[in-house]
């Protein structure tokens, strides 16, 4: 008996989220808490950072199904904004001032000292998990340039001592 | 004896120097000496390099000491600063202090001297005076008023902000808003933080006014997220506007309303153009709209929107106060009443300078910023954001006024002036405003988005030495599309800043281009 083969037909299987049980309840509680804000999005995004301290990619289909818009939708937002991050960040995030009023005041060498001193280039994270360095573009304190923003405290006139003694601070906290 | 006031900045700018530490000595300090203190946290004088600036406050007035470590802190209770004594850090009578002393601060009349966060310390310093009297007056005089006393648009694009507020106020619909562009994004420009740090109420005021003047109940501020602690300030503000009826159902009890709220952006440059905001703030990406339908007309949610910068808004307050003929009298031409300059980069006294229209560039950066914060000579200037023309030095004498300044192919934009000494790079500068524009594009328009990584690829390979002549040619042909072609000022002004440098600096490309070819 001949056997023809078989066509065999693919069924796209739903991978199981990666985000515990705890984190799917907060980001439920989240939506529900901001779903009927007018233009709730950016809300939400925000807020389920703030306590994740990125957004996970299994968070995107918990948030397009409480507001009723597509993944895509969800994903186009989150990727267009430069401050939503999609992997967990180290235990301080580091942002650096990469814009004009800090490169006159020696922001280029600053960042290539944050780069070497922590080994890790700009969205990296250090190999002890203690920073996650970033690029950003103005942080309103440029007559006291190099900045940056260390967490949520903005900090002004950063030498590479500065930096130095910043991290190494830092890096004590837990 | 009553307790001593002491006034230490809660100005991001001055936390970011250690004004948190310093407060916290002075306290310290001030019980071990058995000293009975008052501490306030004001906003900042606006003049940065002496952060953390420390009042005392004397029969005399109040003594200015700066900038004052935590460390300083025990040498000056020593030295009895508290009876505002002399001290090498002493600068005197804070209001006598030629920086200060010499401006016409109009909309920042209050930063720095009160409680940012107090609702009576605003009462008590003429805070509500401009709603008191829009209160009074029918929607159409309050336009008038702003009209007349010619406020033109401080983001940057200079639109006579009564025009706007008439557009929408003749706009039918039950439904407007109010939205405030607090995107503040350009580089060396600090002053929308600066006013919701130091004096909220006044924005406060000037959106609930627009508000009353236009018909619309909602109203909301469009905050970079950049700036946790305006963020902070704003929100304590607001509630306790709230808490006393300034906002909400009936303010004040006249049967109006208006509703406020702060939004968050998320680190897009873009979002500071009008139509990307109000994208944003319904929840999509920030991409730019198309022009017509006008965002007076069909702004947020599809609803007429004024849709104005900070500093437009928190000027309104004083223009009802004193009359539209009191701030026009500021000025000169067509730009009238004054612009809070921001001076930053490499320039010895960095800070804010709000001062009427018409200064030259040249008296700002010399006599106002003393020179370069390096001591060596100033070489460019780059004023009105990443997307402002690189001046030299011939053009130092350009008056501060927008259509001078678009006279000579720059724009003032929102006032900040960004200073470089003769260790910059211009061909760096000039691939840099490239490099900013492919990544902040918001990818809308093909010359943006296509035409900023083409120019960086231009520009890299005229550097390198390839055929630098013909290259220029094609990053001239290439801005020249990107001027016309594009949607918004992104990719239409990105050019400024690398045509101004290609003309103005050219050596700089050249040297490059020959010592590549001698190598």
């Amino acid at each position: 008996m001949s056997t023809s083969p078989k066509r065999v037909i693919p069924i796209k299987v739903e991978r199981a989220s990666m985000l515990s049980p705890a984190d799917q309840a907060l980001v439920g509680a989240i939506c529900e808490r901001l779903k009927t804000l007018p233009g709730a999005l950016l809300p939400i995004l925000h807020e389920v950072q703030g306590a994740l301290g990125y957004v996970p990619d299994d968070a995107i289909p918990l948030i397009a199904s409480a507001l009723n818009v597509t993944r895509a939708e969800v994903h186009g937002v989150v990727t267009f904004y430069h401050y939503f991050r999609t992997h967990k960040p180290g235990r301080h995030v580091l942002q650096l001032c990469r814009a004009e009023a800090c490169q006159a005041v020696g922001g280029a060498a600053l960042e290539a000292h944050a780069k070497r001193s922590l080994d890790i280039d700009f969205h990296g994270t250090t190999a002890d998990g203690a920073i996650t360095l970033e690029p950003i573009y103005c942080l309103g304190n440029c007559a006291l340039g190099p900045a940056a923003l260390l967490d949520d405290q903005l900090q002004g006139r950063v030498t590479c001592e500065r930096f130095d003694a910043l991290v190494a601070a830092a890096r004590k906290e837990v | 004896m009553s307790a001593i006031k002491i006034y230490v900045p809660r100005d991001a700018a001055a936390r970011s120097l250690g004004a948190d530490g310093t407060a916290e000595a002075i306290l310290a300090e001030a019980a071990r000496h058995g000293i009975s203190v008052q501490l306030i946290r004001n906003g900042s004088r606006g003049m940065l390099w002496l952060e953390p600036l420390v009042e005392i406050e004397t029969a005399a007035g109040r003594v200015a000491y700066g900038p004052v470590s935590a460390a300083d802190v025990p040498g000056l209770f020593k030295a009895n600063f508290t009876a505002g004594s002399a001290h090498p850090l002493a600068h005197g009578l804070t209001a006598e202090m030629p920086y200060l002393k010499n401006q016409e601060r109009l909309t920042y009349a209050r930063v720095g001297i009160t409680d940012p966060v107090s609702l009576s310390d605003y009462q008590q310093h003429d805070g509500f005076r401009g709603l008191h009297a829009a209160l009074t007056m029918s929607p159409a005089d309050i336009v008038a008023v702003v009209t007349d006393s010619g406020l033109r648009g401080r983001g940057g694009a200079a639109f006579p902000a009564g025009i706007k507020w008439k557009t929408v106020l003749g706009a039918a619909g039950p439904q407007k808003y109010i939205v405030c562009n607090a995107d503040e994004g350009d580089s060396g420009t600090f002053s929308d933080r600066m006013i919701m740090e130091g004096d909220p109420f006044v924005l406060i005021e000037g959106m609930t006014i627009a508000g009353i003047a236009t018909g619309a109940t909602q109203g909301y501020i469009y905050l970079r997220c950049e700036y946790p602690d305006a963020h902070k300030a704003l929100n304590e503000a607001i509630a306790s506007a709230y808490g006393q009826g300034y906002l909400g159902a009936d303010i004040l009890g006249s049967g109006k309303r208006f509703d406020l709220e702060v939004r968050l952006g998320a680190g897009a440059y873009i979002c500071g153009e009008e139509t990307a905001l109000l994208e944003s703030l319904e929840g999509k990406r920030g991409q730019v709209r198309f022009k017509p339908p006008l965002p007076a007309l069909q702004g947020l949610f599809g609803k007429p929107t004024v849709i104005n910068n900070v500093i437009t808004l928190a000027s309104v307050p004083i223009i009802l106060d004193k009359g539209a003929e009191y701030y026009r009298s500021f000025g000169m031409g067509r730009s009238r009443g004054t612009l809070p300059l921001q001076l930053a980069g490499n320039i010895k006294h960095g800070g804010l300078v709000e001062k009427a229209f018409g200064l030259t560039l040249r008296e700002v950066l010399y006599d106002i910023g003393g020179g370069s914060l390096s001591g060596r000579p100033i070489r460019a200037v780059q004023v009105g954001g990443p997307l402002g023309a690189y001046l030299p030095e011939s053009q130092f004498d350009t008056p501060l006024d927008y259509e001078a300044f678009a006279g000579i192919k720059a724009m003032l934009g929102h006032g900040g002036i960004v200073v470089f000494d003769d260790s910059v790079d211009m061909a760096a500068q000039a691939r840099y405003a490239m490099e900013f524009c492919t990544v902040e594009s918001c990818g809308k328009c093909t010359p943006c988005r296509i035409g900023s990584t083409r120019g960086v690829e231009v520009i890299d390979r005229m550097l390198s030495g390839d055929n630098p002549v013909k290259q220029e040619v094609v990053l001239r042909d290439l801005c020249e599309t990107m001027v016309h072609g594009s949607l918004c000022a992104m990719g239409g002004l990105t050019p400024y800043p690398v045509i101004s440098a290609l003309n103005h600096f050219p050596e700089d490309f050249h040297t490059r281009k020959t010592n590549a070819l001698n190598a």
